[in-house]
């Protein structure tokens, strides 16, 4: 680890801040956020929903259309992107293609009028704080998939910025990987103590990376919380079915014990004690994760019945589609030695933990 | 201290102090205004003008130019920083363009203002050296104090881009063209009078329709109308047959097409005529040939609509070959491919997909030509015969013994509603409708062979055409040797001797050659103008494709306008807005170099939109977060990678200024002839031995200078350039 790149972490705060385009598409709708010094946040949500503006917002790219921006104690709401302290790893890596590895990452430096010895230490180091010595002559042509991601990753961190972003930093990696960089890019962050915000739509990879996850929809903020937090305690039918899969059904809760705040939810024959997260009793949603739904070919006392339409193997676990009275569910094994077929009647039950009610 | 605000005030303060501040009659460079600077009136800077007690109305300009010092110490967010530029900028400007316009050479330029003050008794000349750049800190003043108010993100080069490029529209291509447009208004007195313009715009002369009826010409408007639809219509239908046997004939053999792309590029637009008359004139080979084998007289046929016709087409097919090229390649194969797995037979694929999916592309190529020919001026001077259209009846108008300027300026008008029209039409109505650049994603199609009823008439056509344009510039190589056409065809060296004779002397090489004189002139203005329109061209071209900005839509029609104005209009527009102050430019070269800037303009910005937008934007935003500036930006990052567009613009603004003959020869002087014009001069008088011989010579010249470059940027792609390709890919 060189010690020569140093962070100047700060925080990162949106008041209120909307993007409006062109007086009538509301790319970002009044949404307030803000990420400590020091942590990885990631804005996930599907396409369109107004994250990569958030991202471009904090960079001085876009600039907001109503709000405040504050980078540490700074009011930069008015700065544009020259500005500001704040470096970003573009998708397609951006790398100035007429520019070797060594101009490129030492360009912002050169910008900034650096002295020559200072502005070469500081590029070694970055160059070799990803695992990239020695490339400095090379043009971005000349490097693979991951070499080139990586050299945007020194052409940001040499600055020392006190906010890095990525922007859908993987998504131009092949699956493999995708895996390996992650978790290069994490590791950076958390031995230099940087504050990164992180775009993707890959929920996956960013249950892997984030301190923190800020869900979007519709350019508001769906949920903001840890990634265990999302997973397992979805605000609402949206996040339960964006981060993992999930079955959404409609449910009545019966009554609610105000003393354990649990509901009790009954499906048929099955009866649910599950928390009640402050829903009152009536109509709600539950989610079950695809692996929370067990299938057996016996008969319990409270299992519902339902038969098998779809039953799929995948390698490492089974995937079955089957039929209750109340509605079609998918569901996941990991038992793919008896597997079950296409018409098979089964009886069905959830898992005690996992089940989670939402909000009608 | 603001750097940018200090700057444009030394600039501003040298040009009042220091330099001459009215027009230099000899120029600048001849240092000529050495002798007598700074004291004579004629010479001096605004500064010893003033302290001499002359031009006193100049007084308030070096005020209002000083007036930012005010503000040079404080930042751009200080609340007095804009206003102090925005006043400045804004008085500075009307201020100096106010004077300019009232006090001319006798004086108040208007009756009313000589009511009003009284007799001036003193005069002024046009601006100079000194006077532009005062204004042009006022403008730079200006848009500083627009940017520190935030506009553009705040961005001082930017917005300083765009006044730029504003200002030099304004005062180049709408000041002229209105100027135009109001001097139509005028009787030949000077006198404002509508009911004159009316008679003048529906005269008889221009919208008759007597050729209907009875057997006299028809008015101008119809005359040019009729030629530029049948060129229109023709250029299309030969383009697509073209573009057709390219693409998807399956024949090998077809990229031999492509170079002729490059034929109407480098050649005058009226050296097909004179081929033409070289073939089918009165003495002409075909004629002569036709009417021994006849036994009739031979006849003045040619001279008319079919002449101009035939050279219309031969010079314009190659362009709606270019449009249409790109619109055949775009069809995607795999929607025929698709067709033909849905049962359609290779006609039935043609005409119902293939064909319907290039319509914008054709309508487009359509109002090319039509655009095209009706600009046209070339041509017509040398075939037209009785057959008078709008481009050169302007030409007589002014030139003539009519001298007639309201005249002229009406027909201008009347040309300008067409192509405009056509101008128009086109952005609107087909700028969104493009079927071709749906994805940006590869195609695994193999484009579909043409069903034979259209490829075997295709092949037809195209071996004609092909024969007739080898046989035209045969011509033209072989007329240049020939003694005198029709009389005596013996070869001879004689006109390439009396056009590039040299000798050496004691003091080196003489040219002694009647056409070395305006040869090197045209070298010297087209390689003034080229880099100037290749940088405006790219400016621009990055202000529409790298910003966002307010009124973007406007300022685009407005920079791509002067496509639209036929050179003749912009010939007629400037001699009439520059021959008086405050901008006298007549009988320069710098009035050659701005009308090739202006008129090329949007060959530059094309290219410029072209090559950029293969650019990753993420590549300036890459830059702008790593704290470059976008001035910076754009000179480290967009510049270096766009060299080859760069090029491009350059060799294209440097070949057609060389070309242009429809605006040059309004403009041309004797001390500035530009060998365009010295051949039509030629060609007027009969000599067409010379002109031949100094056509070939120019064509010469330009198929080297485009195959020079076109070979080193070749070289260039190959290298460092590829390297831009995977990173777009991503």
């Amino acid at each position: 680890m060189n010690v020569s790149i140093k962070s100047k972490a700060a925080s990162v705060e949106f008041q209120q801040v909307s993007k409006i385009y062109g007086g009538q598409v509301t790319a970002v709708d009044n949404v307030s956020l803000n990420v400590n010094a020091g942590e990885l946040v990631t804005l996930l949500g599907p396409s369109g929903c107004g994250k990569t503006t958030t991202l471009r917002m904090i960079a001085g790219l876009e600039m907001v259309s109503s709000g405040s921006v504050f980078i540490g104690d700074k009011d930069v709401t008015l700065l544009p992107a020259t500005d500001r302290d704040v470096s970003m790893v573009f998708q397609s890596y951006a790398l100035f293609p007429h520019m070797n590895v060594f101009e490129n990452v030492s360009y912002g430096l050169r910008v900034s009028k650096l002295p020559k010895d200072e502005l070469t230490e500081k590029t070694n180091s970055g160059l070799a704080l990803v695992g990239l010595t020695g490339y400095g002559d090379r043009l971005p042509s000349e490097l693979s998939g991951g070499q080139q991601q990586r050299v945007a990753v020194a052409r940001a961190l040499v600055l020392e910025p006190q906010v890095l972003l990525f922007d859908e930093p993987l998504s131009n990696l092949d699956a493999k990987l995708r895996r390996q960089v992650r978790e290069e890019i994490r590791e950076i962050q958390t031995n230099l103590g940087l504050t990164v915000v992180y775009v993707t739509h890959d929920q996956e990879e960013a249950l892997a990376v984030s301190d923190r996850i800020i869900v979007m929809r519709n350019a508001t903020i769906a949920q903001d919380g840890s990634p265990r937090d999302l997973y397992e305690q979805p605000a609402d039918s949206f996040v339960a079915d964006f981060i993992g899969e999930a079955n959404i059904m409609d449910v009545i809760i019966n009554n609610v014990d105000s003393q354990s705040n649990t509901a009790e939810v009954h499906i048929g024959d099955m009866q649910l004690q599950l928390p009640s997260r402050g829903i009152p009793a009536g109509t709600a949603k539950l989610a079950v994760r695809p692996n929370r739904i067990k299938l057996s070919t016996h008969k319990s006392t409270s299992d519902l019945t339902a038969t098998v339409r779809k039953s799929t193997y995948v390698g490492n676990h089974m995937e079955y589609i089957v039929s209750t009275e109340y509605g079609e569910w998918f569901a996941t094994t990991d038992n793919v030695d008896q597997i079950h077929n296409v018409g098979d009647n089964v009886y069905v039950h959830f898992s005690e933990r996992g089940p989670v009610l939402l909000p009608d | 201290m603001n750097r940018t605000v200090v700057l444009w005030l030394a600039v501003g303060l040298f040009g009042f102090c220091v330099l001459p501040w009215y027009v230099l009659e000899d120029g600048l460079w001849s240092f000529e205004w050495l002798d007598g600077y700074p004291f004579d009136t004629d010479y001096a800077p605004g500064l010893f003008l003033l302290l001499q007690g002359e031009k006193l109305w100049l007084a308030p300009i070096p005020l209002v130019l000083v007036f930012p010092l005010l503000i040079i110490g404080a930042t751009k967010r200080h609340a007095m920083f804009s206003r102090v530029l925005l006043i400045t900028g804004t008085v500075g400007l009307l201020y100096l363009l106010t004077q300019g316009f009232s006090i001319g050479i006798r004086g108040w330029n208007s009756e009313l203002l000589n009511l009003f003050f009284g007799e001036l008794g003193d005069r002024q000349f046009g601006f100079g050296y000194g006077a532009m750049l005062v204004g042009t800190a006022f403008l730079f003043f200006l848009t500083t104090g627009i940017a520190a108010r935030g506009i553009v993100n705040g961005d001082v080069f930017v917005v300083g881009a765009i006044g730029f490029v504003i200002a030099l529209v304004t005062l180049f291509i709408l000041y002229p063209v209105l100027n135009m447009l109001s001097s139509a208004l005028q009787t030949n007195e000077g006198v404002y009078s509508i009911r004159v313009f009316f008679s003048k715009f529906f005269s008889d002369k221009i919208w008759g329709l007597h050729c209907l009826t009875e057997n006299r010409s028809c008015g101008v408007a119809w005359n040019s109308l009729a030629l530029a639809l049948c060129v229109a219509a023709l250029t299309t239908l030969l383009g697509l047959v073209f573009a057709l046997v390219a693409t998807r004939s399956g024949l090998r053999q077809a990229h031999f097409l492509r170079p002729l792309t490059v034929l109407p590029i480098i050649t005058p637009p009226f050296v097909i005529g004179l081929a033409i008359i070289l073939l089918f004139g009165l003495s002409g080979a075909v004629t002569t040939f036709v009417a021994d084998l006849t036994g009739t007289n031979p006849t003045r046929w040619v001279y008319g609509l079919p002449g101009v016709l035939i050279a219309q087409l031969l010079s314009f097919t190659p362009i709606a070959f270019l449009v249409l090229i790109g619109v055949v390649e775009g069809v995607s194969p795999s929607m025929e491919e698709a067709s033909q797995t849905l049962r359609a037979s290779r006609w039935e694929t043609f005409r119902t997909v293939s064909l319907p999916l290039m319509r914008p592309g054709l309508a487009n190529a359509f109002l090319l030509g039509f655009i095209e020919s009706m600009a046209d001026f070339g041509n017509p001077l040398v075939l037209g015969g009785n057959y008078d259209v709008l481009s050169t009846e302007i030409f007589f108008a002014i030139v003539g013994a009519q001298n007639d300027q309201g005249k002229a300026a009406v027909l201008a008008i009347v040309l300008l509603i067409f192509t405009l029209t056509a101008f128009y039409a086109q952005r609107r109505w087909l700028g969104k409708k493009s079927y071709t650049t749906q994805t940006g994603k590869g195609d695994s199609g193999i484009p579909a062979t043409l069903p034979r009823r259209i490829l075997y008439p295709s092949y037809i056509l195209v071996a004609l055409w092909g024969t007739f344009t080898l046989v035209v510039y045969g011509m033209i190589v072989y007329g240049g040797f020939v003694e005198v056409w029709g009389l005596n065809h013996s070869l001879t060296f004689k006109h390439y001797i009396t056009a590039f004779n040299f000798n050496y002397g004691e003091n080196g090489i003489h040219f002694i050659g009647s056409a070395w004189d305006s040869f090197w002139t045209t070298l010297r203005i087209a390689a003034t103008a080229a880099p100037l329109t290749a940088a405006i061209g790219l400016v621009t071209a990055y202000l529409l494709v790298r910003q966002n900005f307010g009124g973007k839509n406007a300022f685009e029609f407005g920079t791509m306008l002067s496509f639209a104005i036929p050179g003749t209009v912009i010939g007629v527009a400037y001699i009439l807005a520059f021959n008086v102050p405050p901008i006298e430019l007549t009988g320069t070269g710098v009035i050659l170099v701005l009308s090739f800037i202006f008129r090329n303009m949007p060959v530059g910005i094309r290219a410029g939109i072209a090559s950029m937008s293969q650019l990753d934007k993420s590549l300036d935003e890459a830059s702008l977060t790593l704290g470059a500036n976008t001035w910076r930006t754009f000179r480290s990052i967009i510049l270096p990678l766009m060299k080859p567009a760069i090029v491009a613009a350059l060799v294209f603004s440097f070949v057609r200024a060389m070309t242009a003959i429809s605006a040059v020869i309004f403009l041309v002087s004797a001390e500035h002839n530009m060998a365009t014009s010295y051949i039509i001069g030629r060609v007027e008088n009969n000599d067409y031995g010379i002109a031949i011989a100094y056509s070939t010579v120019l064509i010469v010249v330009m198929l080297t200078v485009v195959t020079l470059t076109q070979l080193l940027v070749g070289k260039s792609k190959t290298g460092r350039r590829s390297t831009a390709t995977p990173i777009q890919a991503a």
